[in-house]
């Protein structure tokens, strides 16, 4: 794998979406996902739709210009509902994808809205058959009476047809909204999280799951807390973790029972009494939390910084990483716009050297471990020329303004990067804007 | 079939052929089932040339579509030609051992395993052994899954070499990178040993054996426990101690509460397979364990195997090892604080006491029962009642009579309508044990109560029991006891309670014979024609359709004749619908 993120030069490669500025609702990206190989890129958006796109093979002729990701299959995924029995209307947003280890030919992912988890399958077909006995190739049906010997039809090629068929719907489990799916280790199992309970199901049967943590309180009016997002260890099967609004995250050991509302571990910093304010509570909760590919760390995010954690120690994060500092003394206006309860993401690079997460402006940071390094950068059509490398952006948080530098007043909060995905090999990676998907790529020299 | 009928005879299968490509899912199905139809017609050569490569490349189908041409497949020997060509049907089978989905793929395996045995032994070398190791070695964790299947069939027909390399297939699956790969290789593992040499069980089996149980994923290990049963049959019983003993003791300790239950849930069998000895040395201790587990699963699970084990104990120190061992930790399972495992506990503690005998079912398994009879979750007083039978064969049912009748009280008036369903269901076998003296006493009075219940199945349950009691304790009974409660119902100001009438004449008209039918049922079924609700009448309607075989002709044509065809005049729909209905049934004529 090429060297680390932050002083490397990532240049512009495909931007994909609409380039008119009024946005459809639907149209609006809400999550992207490489799969295990990164040869597909999953989106999914607020109409409900599930877009894959495949990484063309490499031209030989042209290395600058490699693997370019190009649409293979788009579908529907989830339609509007309604519960007639609570007056609830469902939305068909997709909230989360996340691919399964490759079984077969085909490839095979879990989708999931509000409430319903589906198993897609999208499969690839270059054969028809040929050859009716009734009727002639173009439909006309034949005389019966002419019949004077049987014809098995026979497969003939046919263009590359690719095909995306729902296999399983896993529905009816959760009360509130699914915030996170993850496929177990031992790929029998997935886990679904809601705002208050995790649930445990087996791939391959719908009608049943194990509900596995549940922190409602037997009075709601009690509730302080609730489950921002959940994740399985990469390669300990029995080894999940949640976070909490409250900022803390709970590593569960589903070997020791069956019911996991007793965590085994509990991370959390200690609040910086220095920096207590009304907002210290809703900037604290937790938006994304994601293990490292060797099980080692996790990474949180939470609404000014990304930390870092061993699993070995709880009481503190290993790093912790500004990402975007300047907006501590803004945080009144961010709540009043509702801005403060955007959920970031954040994602490793393949070799869990650096991380990337989103901010406002369509800035995006990267934060480079070994080196303690950072970058901006800034996905936007104006930069959108093939190969162009970006610009390192700075914001400027008070004082006199530098040459090059944004000043935090003019920041556009509507323009905010919340999912982002890294190539788990290579350095390519996805940032979703708004409507828009951008593919950035390492300079190659 | 030459000349000019040939087209006749041909068109259905032509229809049956073009349909295996039709849009319509359950079109392609009927003609995948008809598939031996369609070889039949086209003759053993061309189902080989043209049929099966044409199968062989659907697996694009609905899963259920696969599976019914893996099953067809599977049966398919003499429409290929007989067992000399049995190998054609190989590709199509290896294509659908690959697919995804986890039934078609077995059925697939299922049908190979069975035309394995078709196979020649030359024939299963050179064609069916190199297709199992085709899907050892594919791409994807499905074909190598479906091959586990396949190993036992073909070792013991092939040669020596041959049994090397099967050998050595089946030990790379084993330590496969995909946990899917070696969950199939641990549950085919004591399939396999079964048909292996002794030697090469000793050396190759116990090592992977070893090595799977100790595997980093819970539910790999978690089989390694079912592959102990038989490995553990297969070894002569020197050798448990050293080769199968430390990892059966290790699982029993797992550090997954889902191990332990896998250990807890094949106690019996694992019992039985390691012998008397080994079970008083060690398994004793283990099952000690397992009900004071910390996870309630686990506890739960053993205790369902209470019994089963003390039963398969040596019977020369078994009451000792019960009243030692055993009977503490299930006292302490009386007072658990789940209730799955007090319920577990519940439906096999009867049952010691026949193992036990009078005396120390009184002295020390009678105060378990009787608090069980006293807990707050009605199932477990459920499982208690439902097992009375095995502690009135050892120590009569008097010894607890004092105790089940508040208990099943309580649970004949649970605010939960289906406990109340439950115990009813009881009550037939209650009141066969108790005695119709005690019956009548004390329970006569909740049987009845039960007609009024403000749930419809209790009320619909409840005339049912009643059916069954007049079975078990006669029409006198009935006559005396329940008919004249029952008919007083004809009066209640609620016409749900008086439809409750009826129902109860429908299930009582038989049991209490022409006699009591006639002379005291009728009269009360006819008077209520005149009721004011509609679904009283019909329902009268209905009844007299029901009762009217148990009743002799002359009662039919002068009582039941006018009655119900004055209901055939009703205002009413369904009352005019069902009496015509009874006119037209009964022979009224």
């Amino acid at each position: 794998m090429a060297g680390p993120g932050a002083d490397m030069q990532w240049c512009f490669s495909q931007v994909k979406g609409a380039i008119d500025d009024d946005v459809a609702e639907a149209d609006i990206i809400s999550t992207v996902e490489f799969n295990h190989t990164g040869e597909l890129l999953a989106t999914g958006d607020k109409g409900g739709r599930v877009v894959i796109f495949q990484q063309e093979i490499e031209n030989k002729n042209l290395p600058q210009f490699r693997s370019e990701y190009n649409v293979y299959s788009t579908f529907q995924s989830h339609e509007p509902e309604f519960d007639y029995l609570k007056s609830l209307e469902i939305e068909e947003k997709i909230n989360k994808i996340r691919w399964l280890p490759q079984k077969n030919a085909a490839q095979f992912l879990l989708s999931t809205n509000d409430k319903t988890i589906k198993l897609w399958k999208i499969s690839e077909r270059d054969k028809r058959p040929e050859g009716y006995n009734l009727k002639e190739e173009d439909g006309r049906y034949k005389d019966p009476n002419s019949i004077t010997a049987l014809r098995v039809p026979v497969l003939i090629p046919m263009d590359l047809m690719v095909e995306a068929s729902p296999r399983r719907v896993f529905s009816n489990a959760h009360t509130y909204h699914i915030n996170s799916i993850s496929v177990n280790s031992d790929n029998e199992t997935y886990l679904s999280a809601d705002d208050l309970r995790i649930n445990l199901w087996n791939l391959e049967i719908t009608d049943r799951s194990f509900n596995i943590v549940d922190i409602k309180p037997t009075n709601m009016e009690e509730l302080t807390e609730v489950i921002t997002a959940a994740e399985f260890h990469p390669l300990h099967c029995n080894t999940l973790v949640y976070s909490s609004s409250k900022g803390t995250i709970r590593l569960c050991d589903m070997r020791e029972s069956a019911l996991c509302d007793k965590h085994s571990k509990l991370f959390e910093e200690p609040e910086d009494p220095s920096n207590r304010s009304f907002f210290s509570e809703i900037i604290s909760s937790i938006s994304d939390v994601k293990f490292s590919h060797n099980g080692r760390y996790m990474m949180t995010r939470d609404y000014l910084s990304v930390k870092v954690w061993d699993l070995n120690m709880e009481n503190r994060p290993v790093e912790t990483y500004q990402v975007h500092e300047y907006l501590r003394s803004k945080l009144c206006s961010l709540y009043e716009n509702d801005c403060i309860f955007d959920k970031f993401e954040c994602c490793w690079n393949g070799n869990d050297s650096v991380v990337m997460t989103g901010s406002y402006n369509n800035f995006f940071r990267m934060f480079e471990r070994s080196q303690r390094r950072d970058v901006t950068l800034e996905a936007s059509r104006e930069n959108s020329k093939p190969l162009q490398v970006l610009k390192p952006r700075k914001v400027c948080a008070g004082g006199k303004r530098k040459k090059d530098e944004i000043s935090v007043d003019s920041l556009d909060f509507n323009k905010k990067i919340l999912h982002t995905a890294w190539h788990p090999q290579e350095n390519i990676i996805a940032v979703a804007t708004t409507n828009n998907l951008y593919i950035f790529q390492d300079k190659v020299n | 079939m030459a000349g000019a009928d040939g087209d006749d005879s041909l068109y259905p299968i032509a229809v049956l052929i073009d349909e295996l490509r039709n849009e319509d899912v359950q079109l392609r199905l009927n003609s995948i089932k008809k598939l031996s139809t369609i070889a039949l017609a086209l003759g053993v050569e061309r189902t080989r040339t043209e049929l099966l490569p044409f199968l062989t490349d659907t697996i694009y189908d609905e899963d259920e579509v696969l599976l019914a041409l893996a099953e067809q497949l599977g049966n398919f020997t003499m429409l290929v030609g007989g067992p000399e060509y049995v190998h054609c049907l190989l590709p199509p089978l290896e294509s659908l051992a690959t697919v995804e989905e986890t039934v078609v793929r077995d059925k697939a395996v299922e049908s190979l395993r069975k035309i394995s045995q078709e196979h020649s032994p030359v024939d299963l070398e050179v064609h069916f052994e190199p297709l199992v190791k085709r899907l050892a070695s594919g791409d994807w964790f499905t074909s190598r899954t479906s091959a586990c299947g396949l190993f036992s069939v073909c070792y013991p027909r092939v040669s020596s070499t041959v049994k090397a390399e099967i050998r050595q297939h089946f030990r790379t699956l084993c330590s496969d990178d995909t946990p899917m790969v070696r969950r199939a290789a641990a549950s085919k593992l004591g399939e396999f040993a079964k048909v292996l040499e002794l030697d090469y069980v000793k050396s190759d089996i116990i090592s992977l054996f070893t090595a799977l149980a100790s595997d980093e994923q819970d539910s790999v290990r978690l089989l390694a426990v079912e592959a102990c049963v038989s490995i553990a049959t297969l070894l002569p019983q020197e050798d448990l101690e050293t080769l199968v003993m430390p990892t059966l003791r290790q699982a029993a300790e797992d550090k997954s509460w889902r191990v332990r239950y896998m250990v807890a849930d094949k106690f019996s069998e694992l019992q039985k397979a390691v012998g008397p000895e080994i079970t008083k040395n060690d398994l004793v201790p283990a099952f000690q364990n397992l009900l004071k587990d910390c996870e309630a699963e686990v506890r739960a699970a053993a205790a369902n195997k209470v019994k089963e084990f003390c039963e398969n104990l040596p019977e020369d120190n078994r009451e000792q090892i019960i009243m030692t061992h055993i009977l503490p930790c299930v006292k302490e399972l009386v007072s658990d604080t789940n209730q799955h495992v007090k319920s577990a506990l519940a439906s096999v503690i009867m049952g010691l006491s026949t193992i036990l005998g009078k005396d120390n079912t009184i002295e020390h398994l009678l105060p378990l029962f009787l608090a069980q009879l006293k807990d707050e979750c009605p199932e477990v007083r459920l499982n208690i009642i439902s097992n009375l039978d095995c502690v009135n064969e050892v120590i009569g049912i008097r010894q607890l009579s004092q105790s089940l009748l508040p208990a099943i009280v309580e649970l004949a008036e649970d605010a939960k309508w289906r406990v109340r369903l439950a115990i009813i269901e009881y009550m037939p076998l209650l009141a066969g044990q108790l005695g119709v003296e005690f019956f009548d006493e004390k329970l006569n009075t909740l049987c009845m109560a039960w007609l009024i219940d403000h749930v419809y199945a209790i009320r619909e349950a409840a005339t049912c029991n009643l059916m069954k009691l007049v079975e078990k304790f006669g029409a006198e009974w009935a006559q005396n006891t329940i008919v004249p409660k029952v008919l007083g119902m004809a009066n209640d100001p609620n016409y749900l309670h008086r439809m409750t009438t009826l129902f109860c004449i429908n299930a009582l008209s038989e049991a209490c014979g022409q006699e009591i039918t006639t002379k005291q049922m009728l009269p009360v079924v006819l008077k209520m024609s005149n009721d004011q609700v509609a679904n009283v009448r019909f329902n009268v309607a209905k009844s007299l359709q029901k009762i009217g075989p148990v009743l002799d002709n002359n009662a039919l044509q002068t009582e039941v004749k006018p009655v119900l065809e004055k209901l055939a005049s009703d205002q009413d729909m369904d009352v005019k619908y069902f009496a015509q209905e009874a006119i037209s049934v009964l022979p009224l004529a």
